[in-house]
């Protein structure tokens, strides 16, 4: 009888012990900013055929949704294109009761492209030039702050229309942080935020709408996401940066925007636009993704921490296949070192 | 509604219970349950959209009260909210719409049911029912890519015939309030034809033929037996268009312009309530911003209750002077 028991519970014991091996199966679910979404895809998806036992869903909703859900903890960690203000980072601490922790993944940029008839020139912008045209000052083509800027280009006396994103979106984030560091006006009269109270223009659904926008309305400008600009072959301005260069956005300026900065916070926190250096694009900035610093199930901890290790060296060089410019090496092995951070 | 008071099994004495097992083996009092439940179900859920609507935009509802309603500065970055541009993108987008569709519409749907020979009008028919499937990005994509550039180039005509006026004034940039109502149009006509054409078939032929041996024409027939008789339905046609047009969210944001301030001229850009939620509810983080949009909801909902009251009273009106 004993031995029958025996024999039942160590039948049993099996059956529970394989019960736990397929509880391995590790379900993430994340959700965030739009913008790096197609990089992610790859990433969780190569993930996922690297280590088939574990999932990240990532569902790209808006860096809004990211930063509400992963405060909510409906999601493992979420995505933005902006950094947290202090002020969700401290709801986060008083719901959570532990920090959140921000990693930087990829680069992204704006450009400014335009359309005036009979101007086929590249066009160099100040940042003054921006400003004044995203105020509403500086209302005609042929304003001296861009005849100055522009030697050799007859720029005509046409009203400048302007287009900028009717949807809340990360790319508007990076431009209006641009002008506000470049103009004191435009910092108190409009600010910063994923969705201003533009004081001209009018507003396109997502890249598609401002560059159709753009491409049909003689002698406007727009801005658009480099990797839109890059992948549709489309015409943009220089920018000057800080030191008085006018650069070319691309992945490489990108990089040397990020590269160029004197020091990275503990935090990752950090706005690199208006960025100064030789060959360094000034409206460029990171992207994100905010992970709480203690993570419950043993699993997903350990999950997650692999991932970022993953991410930051063999995910790295897929970065620029989808037009995404890579991280500098130094905030690489900074963020190497944060990962150990999560608990 | 009539259904109930016209049956009379409710009205019976109570505690004849043979009674009440016969009628449940026939079926009756299943049948009435269940399509009592189906019925309250729709209620329920208006009740709950309401409530959730109300109870997720106390912020703003407190922040600002009323005058929500009637200051016009959006600026999230202040926090400063008022819904004055978008009712107004609103209400002006689908007043146009109604204005260019209801008569090409019911002109429409009377050649069809009138007039047109059975085989071209069930042809006709089954494409303008397509037209009613199509999802709306695609006509907002056939808006920017065809319908702006085409009226882009009619804006000459157009100013030449019409510029005196204050409302096609100004600078022109494609995208305006102008081009989101014919869009609208265009969207809601097919419902508008498809109905109408239904119910003007239904009119009894005896209408028609009694106008007729009194010596009236075709035309005289149609317009002044037909379409009165037909006119309820028709006018159900018509809500059912500007609740469409009301709610309509892609094909607006995409050719509207997404400018929330206050023009008088159609040619220049505006916004609407649905367009402005669709645009900025991902991205709106912090209480204050998603609870102006939460309540910009509200105020759709009550804007469309509005609008459909009087538009109901409008016809309780005209039907009481007619001989319908």
């Amino acid at each position: 009888m004993s031995r029958r028991i025996c024999i039942h519970s160590a039948a049993l014991a099996a059956v529970l012990t394989m019960g736990a091996a397929s509880a391995q199966q590790v379900l993430i679910t994340a959700g965030g900013a739009t913008f790096p979404n197609p990089i992610y895809s790859k990433w969780f998806n190569d993930y996922h055929n690297k280590l088939p036992n574990i999932a990240i869903n990532y569902q790209s909703q808006g860096s809004g949704f990211g930063v509400q859900q992963v405060t909510a903890g409906t999601v493992d960690f979420g995505a933005s294109d902006m950094p947290m203000t202090d002020a969700q980072i401290k709801e986060f601490q008083d719901k959570r009761g532990s920090a959140i922790l921000h990693f930087p993944t990829v680069l992204g940029a704006d450009v400014p492209t335009y359309n005036i008839p009979g101007v086929t020139a590249k066009l160099n912008f100040t940042p003054e030039a921006l400003a004044g045209i995203f105020l509403g000052k500086i209302t005609k083509w042929n304003d001296p702050e861009l005849v100055k800027a522009n030697p050799g280009v007859s720029l005509p006396a046409n009203d400048i229309a302007v287009v900028h994103r009717s949807e809340g979106s990360g790319t508007t984030f990076i431009w209006v942080d641009f002008l506000s560091k470049v103009s004191k006006e435009w910092e108190t009269k409009v600010g910063r935020g994923t969705s201003v109270n533009w004081p001209v223009g009018l507003g396109g659904k997502g890249n598609e709408g401002v560059a159709g926008q753009v491409k049909q309305q003689p002698n406007s400008i727009g801005y658009v996401e480099l990797i839109y600009a890059l992948q549709n072959k489309m015409n943009y301005g220089k920018v000057k940066n800080a030191s008085g260069e006018f650069v070319e956005a691309s992945l490489a300026s990108v990089t040397a925007a990020a590269a160029g900065m004197k020091e990275m916070p503990e935090d990752f926190r950090v706005s690199i636009t208006n960025a100064s250096g030789k060959g360094a694009y000034p409206i460029s900035s990171f992207t994100w993704l905010l992970i709480p610093s203690k993570i419950a199930d043993p699993a997903k901890k350990k999950a997650i921490k692999d991932f970022l290790a993953w991410m930051l060296a063999d995910g790295q060089k897929m970065t620029e296949a989808l037009a995404y410019a890579q991280l500098p090496k130094a905030v690489i092995a900074k963020e190497v070192k944060a990962i150990d951070k999560i608990q | 509604m009539s259904a109930f008071t016209t049956t009379d099994f409710r009205a019976r004495p109570p505690g004849r219970a043979l009674a009440f097992w016969t009628r449940l083996r026939r079926g009756d009092e299943v049948a009435y349950t269940v399509t009592l439940t189906c019925a309250l179900s729709i209620l329920a859920i208006t009740a709950l959209l309401v409530f959730e609507l109300y109870t997720n935009s106390a912020e703003t509802r407190h922040k600002f009260g009323w005058s929500f309603l009637s200051t016009s500065v959006w600026d999230p970055v202040a926090g400063e909210f008022g819904a004055l541009p978008f009712i107004y993108g609103t209400v002006v987008t689908s007043a146009l719409a109604l204005l260019i569709g209801i008569p090409l519409g019911v002109g429409a749907a009377i050649f069809l049911a009138e007039l047109a020979p059975a085989k071209i009008s069930n042809a006709l028919t089954f494409l303008i029912e397509l037209l009613a499937a199509v999802p709306s990005v695609i006509y907002g994509l056939l808006g920017i890519f065809v319908l702006v550039p085409m009226l882009r180039s009619a804006e000459p005509a157009i100013r030449a015939v019409l510029g005196w006026t204050p409302l096609f004034s100004g600078p022109f940039y494609g995208v305006s309030l102008f081009s989101a109502g014919v869009v609208l149009t265009i969207m809601i006509v097919p419902f508008i034809i498809s109905i109408s054409r239904e119910v003007i078939l239904a009119v009894p032929n005896e209408q028609r033929e009694g106008a007729l041996a009194l010596g009236a024409t075709r035309w005289e027939t149609t317009w002044n037996v037909v379409i009165p008789f037909a006119r309820k339905g028709i006018m159900g046609s018509i809500f059912l268009a500007l609740a469409r047009s009301l709610g309509e969210t892609m094909a607006v944001t995409m050719v509207v312009g997404n400018d929330p301030k206050i023009h008088a001229s159609l040619f220049a850009p505006g916004y609407s309530i649905a367009a402005v939620i669709a645009n900025e509810f991902t991205e709106a983080t912090g209480g204050l911003y998603q609870s102006a949009l939460i309540e910009l909801g509200l105020v759709l909902f009550g804007l469309t209750m509005v609008i459909n009251g009087v538009a109901r009273l409008l016809v309780l009106g005209t039907t009481r002077k007619g001989a319908a």
